[in-house]
């Protein structure tokens, strides 16, 4: 029974950072500037919808190209030495070391209209082609740096899968691809789901990636957020609502996935 | 080539590192036998059986199987199933599923399926297990499902990679039996791979004892036991006294200065060679009667004999006895021609 205090300085914590402010944001979601409750701020959120939208397609996309580059990487790694392992989790970790803003900074450089890139390619006399404020150049933003946060999860669950498994796939008749799809990913579902997770919430509430290298035609649920709380249309209640819906935009869609990978091993059985 | 040889290794050659596994290992395995690959841990053995498998590819020689040469064939097109040494069960699919795996690759209607899976499930005694999720099974059930797993398929053979080392020593002993009793039944070969020396003799028909990557002997258990043919086998295959002799001539060995009738020949004359005695052959007799006498130097009680060391010629002997003898004593030992196995001396 004496474990349960041991846990006492998190549960102050999430009490007084996690779980009250939420209260607030919902608070602040269901009044208006005098403080009386109103529906006003969700029934105007409609107009917002297609931002919405985008928001949580663009960091979809970017989410199945974390998944799809990771995957191999990940996989590739766990079956390495351990202490080769230990290098090429360094190299992979390491542009994490440099400052987010920085990073992105960097794409807006090598994107931009006379940027390296085009640059480069017009000694080939190629371009120059249109890059920057793409939602193309959004994505390629939520890849770069989201992408360790797919490898890191999937590389811990795979790195448990013990290697006699997959032999033993093998040994009853397995080719490659039915030992991929019977016994690697159904066995590695945790870590799918949790980089998911790690790189699909970051990617839809994001407003620095969208705001330097999409410009206004990638503009994102994250800027109209940013706008409400520091712009000049200053909103908090209107942000507040936002905040909530997207929240529980992200709850959804969560949810989906890891029913989805429910259903699979379900069908399994 | 004999018709009844279901796998022919031919000079195979496997090294990892630039470190030989195996150096030039010839194998054939006859069909319907429980084979057995003994040795310690590094002799290959291991290897040997992943080679057969498909798991690891020779860097020179051949394999056939049923005459035909597969050493480019990968393990899920081999008629050849294995049994890992941790199970390797899937733990994302129920007893069921796990047995059904490789019949479901084979693409079998689900009426199939059902019936051979619940049929292999009562072989190994598993009938009621099928809706149990693998990790709330015990080591031993898990062991059987592994088996299972890999019989369904109806291997023309099956591997086994010291599947037993995890079990406890009662449930061994009789996972032994059941292997042995599910071989007799299906009536196909079991190629075994196992450090456990008692384990080889219990369950096979041949037993290949390997060190070094290179085979010692082959033989049933009763040759490789009674007739070693060297002492790195005596020594291996149960307790052992092994010492340095003199052959004087054939038929007469000197131990420790006393000489022996044996029943031994083809030495060269004075010829230094090893020589082997089972401790339970040694009688223990009064001092006076013996033709070597020394002195107890330790007793322990091993349940069904005694364990006795007894010092003479600045050698510790090993005697297995029923009865008891008394520490510091002074007793004879009297060893028969049968008894004393002659072998070259090894050279490292």
């Amino acid at each position: 029974m004496k474990k349960k205090y041991i846990s006492a300085p998190y549960l102050v914590w999430m009490a007084l950072f996690i779980f009250a402010p939420l209260c607030l944001v919902v608070y602040f979601a269901f009044t208006d500037k005098r403080g009386n409750f109103t529906f006003e701020n969700m029934s105007r959120l409609s107009t917002y919808a297609p931002v919405f939208l985008r928001s949580i397609i663009l960091a979809g996309v970017a989410t199945v190209f974390c998944l799809v580059m990771a995957y191999p990487v990940s996989y590739m790694l766990s079956r390495m030495k351990a202490s080769r392992q230990k290098i090429m989790m360094m190299i992979i970790i390491m542009p994490m070391w440099m400052n987010f803003l920085l990073r992105t900074y960097a794409w807006m450089s090598l994107l931009e209209r006379n940027g390296l890139i085009n640059k480069f390619l017009g000694f080939f006399g190629v371009g120059p082609f249109n890059m920057i404020n793409t939602n193309g150049a959004v994505i390629l933003g939520m890849v770069y740096n989201y992408l360790p946060f797919m490898i890191l999860p999937l590389y811990s669950t795979m790195v448990k899968i013990d290697h006699s498994l997959i032999e033993a796939a093998q040994d009853l008749g397995g080719n490659l691809y039915d030992v991929l799809t019977k016994v690697l990913i159904p066995l590695s579902m945790p870590g799918i789901t949790t980089g998911i997770t790690m790189v699909f919430v970051p990617s839809c509430s994001t407003f620095v990636i969208s705001r330097m290298l999409g410009g206004d035609s990638a503009f994102m649920i994250g800027d109209l957020i940013d706008l409400q709380f520091l712009g000049n249309s200053y909103n908090p209640h209107l942000g507040s609502a936002m905040s909530l819906v997207l929240m529980v935009l992200v709850l959804l869609c969560m949810s989906l996935t890891n029913g989805f990978a429910d259903d699979d091993s379900e069908v399994m059985l | 080539m004999d018709n009844n040889i279901i796998v022919s290794l031919k000079d195979i050659v496997v090294d990892f590192d630039g470190e030989t596994i195996l150096n030039g290992l010839s194998l054939d395995i006859h069909d319907k036998e429980f084979v057995t690959l003994l040795g310690p841990s590094g002799c290959g053995k291991t290897t040997t059986l992943r080679i057969i498998g498909g798991f690891q590819q020779p860097k020179s020689g051949s394999v056939f199987f049923d005459g035909k040469e597969i050493a480019d064939l990968p393990p899920y097109k081999r008629e050849v199933n294995t049994v890992f040494q941790k199970y390797a069960l899937f733990s994302h699919l129920n007893v069921f599923e796990n047995v059904a795996f490789g019949l479901r690759l084979k693409k079998l209607p689900d009426q199939e399926i059902k019936q051979r899976v619940l049929e292999m499930l009562e072989i190994v005694g598993l009938k009621n297990f099928a809706r149990r999720d693998i990790n709330t099974l015990s080591g031993g059930q898990q062991q059987r499902v592994a088996i299972a797993r890999a019989l369904v398929n109806h291997p023309k053979i099956l591997l086994l990679d010291e599947p037993l080392g995890a079990l406890d020593l009662k449930l061994r002993k009789e996972m032994q039996i059941e292997l042995k009793r599910i071989q007799q039944a299906l009536n196909i070969t079991f190629i075994y791979v196992t450090h456990d020396q008692e384990e080889a003799l219990t369950m096979s028909d041949t037993v290949v004892v390997m060190k070094g990557g290179i085979i010692q002997q082959i033989g049933t258990p009763q040759d490789i036991y009674n007739e070693p043919v060297n002492a790195f086998v005596a020594d291996f295959i149960g307790e052992s006294n092994i010492l340095d002799g003199i052959m004087v001539r054939d038929f007469l060995v000197e131990i420790n200065g006393t000489q022996f009738t044996c029943v031994d020949k083809g030495f060269n004359p004075n010829e230094l060679v090893n020589v082997v005695i089972r401790p339970e052959d040694i009688e223990v007799v009064p001092a006076i009667q013996g033709q070597l006498s020394g002195v107890v130097k330790s007793v322990v009680f091993k349940g069904v004999h005694y364990e006795i060391t007894v010092e003479q010629g600045g050698f510790d002997w090993i005697i297995h006895s029923t009865q008891k003898q008394n520490v510091g004593e002074l007793i004879g030992m009297n060893i028969g021609p049968e008894e004393i196995h002659i072998m070259k001396r090894m050279r490292d």
